[in-house]
């Protein structure tokens, strides 16, 4: 007889897999303390102690390596470990004196520590030409291509505040990077190419019409066959009729590439959450390595690093320097492209004579 | 190491560098042909700079409309072995905790259906299984609620809700996040399970206004921990950081309403004035704590930009209790009124922030029957038409 088929159990609670010195001291922590990059202590109203060991990964993890880590966490964590929302993993003990044999073990199998305090930490990342339909570039190539040269900043502390990357194949955003210090979006930058055979059979078009935010899709028959067209001139590139449609190719090999912004934030300090502004447009894509978007991003770290004051996020050193500044420090020319002119586009125009000369 | 199939001399480049390499977590699972095929298509699409990927189409497990992402090769002849290389989302624990057999069995789990590919996590907070064929997900499903998982969220109903680390091991969480996205995952299965909206719907839960989850970003629902009475100061620990900090520089004059005052000895906090940004709690954190009367901000109506442009989520309620007895009453109560108004009303793939822009926030409110308050706007309108109607006259 077959087994009873068991649904909507939801996730499991996560009460089970909180580690001892956690359940005894739930919601008392006094206060904590980062001990050094990717070590930190979190010290309870009860005096109890937990450490917490961080380490970079590369998101997409073969079960091997997590394998790998629940050995090492039963080695030195009696078995308790957690991932941030950063996907870096974190060793979580209560022996001060395990924590160098940690480190060097976790280093050992190739994962670094760090992506504490005043640092760049992972970048959050999308799927890519790993495993997404719609991906103008690859997320996992560019973000290591990135990190690669990042990787000190993911290792020290000394940048003048937090610096988040994010990394979104399209403009979907699976990744939600809109509001990063820096953001590298893919984006396509053609109208899609409509396949009108297949199109009839795989696609409603009343939704196909629906979809595009612009109007810019219009019924028609094309060779005798109930399709659509599109006016190219008011496509944006956004790709949603593709989502509704997989007829209407969005993606084109010679003109996809990646755009970067930057400036944004979520956190609440100091100055409110802000969406990322557009810095450079397009860049071609050039995989496996990416180098123009490499060296962008490097060079607009290093010029932020070198000019923001202490605790000012990259938005905030923009806001206090303008952004003509910023344009003339990075060296990143200004074009058309960057004012904007979708909706409510005015509210971004300077309207105010208050300028720097 | 396992023979590989293809040589793929692009991808090997990105094995080389101090970052943890992709390819080679691809390559260790690489004793599965699946995975070797995905590893020749990826090739390809470094060599052609094209995603070879088909769209979806419709795959999921009986009696769920969610939690499997249909992934189909546009090149199967050539890469057979990833002719059907579906996505699977799996609710993961709140907070991302784990013991070691957990990790263990969903790796066991995976490796009896699928290709051992993994992402630690997805993007809205799930485990995320990359790539088994259709055949597999009903026996994958069955091992996972075996052993006590289920399936994540996906297309137009709740998505997995995700919460910050909380009470478990953060001194600011100001309500328990870990216990809200538990309580809210649970109560709302079928919302998760069975898309009946618009479009998604994303809870997550963030203990302060640090957002570490991203909510007010990331979400259609933003519960972000705040508190009402006066942040708790250590004087003493003050006078110890002012050993290392400019407390002038790098408290009060970063403050964004100028409510901390230093003398040298004594912080002074007008808290009447505080806004909880919480800049000078996370520059000293062994001084200063959230206060204790504490509860949460319900922020409504973020989104990434498609369709109607990007938003931020914006305040709903300034302050709703999120006491952990109360079975969060108050706040499903809300998103039961948000669900009906805006399922009914709402258009196919609209948010429902872009929903609130369209029929206006005002509107919204009396039907949801919540009261507008100043701290739901930067500042009254300052345009004139205004939409009268017989209410100004009584």
């Amino acid at each position: 007889m077959a087994e009873e088929r068991i649904t909507d159990i939801g996730p499991p609670n996560y009460e089970q897999f909180l580690p001892p010195v956690i359940k005894k001291n739930y919601g008392k922590w006094d206060h904590h303390e980062i001990l050094k990059p990717g070590v930190m202590v979190h010290v309870a109203e009860s005096g109890d102690k937990l450490f917490t060991v961080r380490c970079g990964t590369p998101r997409l993890l073969a079960i091997t390596s997590i394998r790998k880590f629940a050995d090492i966490a039963d080695k030195y964590c009696d078995g308790h470990l957690r991932w941030t929302s950063r996907n870096n993993v974190e060793f979580l003990l209560t022996d001060e004196s395990k924590i160098e044999a940690l480190i060097a073990e976790v280093e050992e199998y190739g994962f670094p520590i760090g992506g504490m305090g005043n640092c760049i930490s992972n970048i959050v990342h999308t799927q890519g030409w790993v495993h997404c339909h719609s991906a103008a570039s690859d997320a996992s190539g560019t973000v290591k291509a990135v990190m690669d040269e990042l990787m000190p900043h993911f290792q020290n502390m000394e940048l003048p505040a937090k610096l988040r990357v994010a990394y979104a194949c399209c403009l979907n955003m699976c990744g939600a990077v809109h509001c990063s210090d820096i953001a590298i979006l893919g984006v396509h930058t053609r109208a899609p190419v409509i396949e009108h055979d297949d199109l009839p059979k795989m696609c409603e078009i009343p939704t196909l019409v629906a979809s595009c935010p612009t109007g810019a899709i219009r019924p028609a028959t094309v060779d005798g066959v109930q399709s659509v067209e599109i006016v190219d001139e008011q496509c944006m590139f956004c790709g949603n009729c593709y989502t509704v449609c997989p007829a209407v190719k969005i993606n084109n090999a010679q003109t996809d590439g990646i755009s970067i912004w930057v400036g944004g934030k979520v956190s609440n300090a100091r100055v409110a959450p802000k969406f990322s502004k557009l810095a450079i447009p397009f860049i071609p894509n050039n995989p496996p390595r990416w180098p123009e978007v490499v060296d962008a991003v490097v060079k607009i770290i290093n010029v932020y690093a070198e000019n923001a004051r202490k605790h000012e996020r990259m938005g905030e050193w923009i806001d206090r320097i303008g952004w003509p500044k910023f344009f003339e420090l990075t060296d990143i020319e200004f074009t058309k492209y960057h004012i904007d002119d979708f909706k409510h586009a005015g509210e971004t125009y300077m309207r105010t004579a208050q300028l720097r000369h | 190491m396992t023979e590989m199939k293809y040589k793929t001399p692009l991808l090997d480049e990105l094995e080389k560098g101090p970052w943890p390499s992709f390819v080679k977590e691809m390559k260790k699972e690489a004793h599965r042909p699946m995975v070797q095929d995905a590893i020749g298509q990826l090739e390809r699409s470094y060599e052609e700079h094209i995603s070879h990927w088909k769209h979806g189409g419709l795959v999921g497990v009986m009696g769920y409309g969610g939690g499997v992402i249909g992934r189909y090769s546009d090149l199967p002849e050539e890469f057979p072995e990833v002719a059907a290389f579906h996505t699977h989302r799996v609710n993961q624990p709140s907070a991302w905790f784990y013991t070691s057999e957990a990790l263990r069995t969903l790796c066991d789990i995976w490796e009896r259906h699928g290709s051992g590919l993994t992402n630690m996590h997805g993007s809205t907070g799930d485990i995320v299984f990359l790539g088994s064929t259709t055949e597999e997900i009903e026996p994958l499903f069955a091992d996972l609620t075996k052993h006590g998982f289920d399936l994540g969220g996906s297309g137009s109903n709740m998505r997995t809700p995700s919460c910050c680390v909380g009470p478990a091991r953060c001194e600011w969480a100001c309500y328990d996040t870990l216990d809200a996205c538990y309580n809210i995952t649970q109560e709302f299965q079928d919302e998760l399970h069975r898309p009946f909206f618009p479009y998604k719907y994303k809870f997550k839960f963030a203990g302060c206004p640090n957002d570490c989850v991203a909510s007010i970003a990331r979400s259609d629902c933003s519960v972000m921990g705040t508190w009402k009475d006066e942040i708790q100061v250590n004087q003493a620990a003050v006078l110890d950081y002012a050993k290392t900090v400019d407390i002038d520089a790098e408290i009060c004059d970063l403050c964004p309403t100028r409510c901390v005052e230093w003398d040298g000895k004594t912080l002074e906090i007008d808290n009447s004035n505080c806004v909880k940004c919480m800049h000078c709690i996370n520059v000293m954190p062994k001084a200063l704590k959230p206060g204790k009367e504490r509860g949460a901000t319900i922020l409504i109506g973020g989104k990434a930009p498609i369709i109607g442009g990007a938003l931020l989520c914006s305040v709903f309620v300034p302050f709703l209790e999120m006491d952990k007895d109360s079975d969060y009453e108050d706040l499903k109560e809300l998103t039961e009124a948000i669900w009906d108004l805006w399922g009914e009303h709402g258009k196919l793939r609209e948010r429902v922030g872009e929903f609130i822009q369209r029929v206006g926030m005002s509107n919204f409110l009396e039907e949801i029957g919540l009261d507008p308050v100043p701290e739901m706007v930067m500042a009254p309108r300052s345009n004139p038409y205004i939409f009268f109607d017989d209410e100004i006259f009584e």
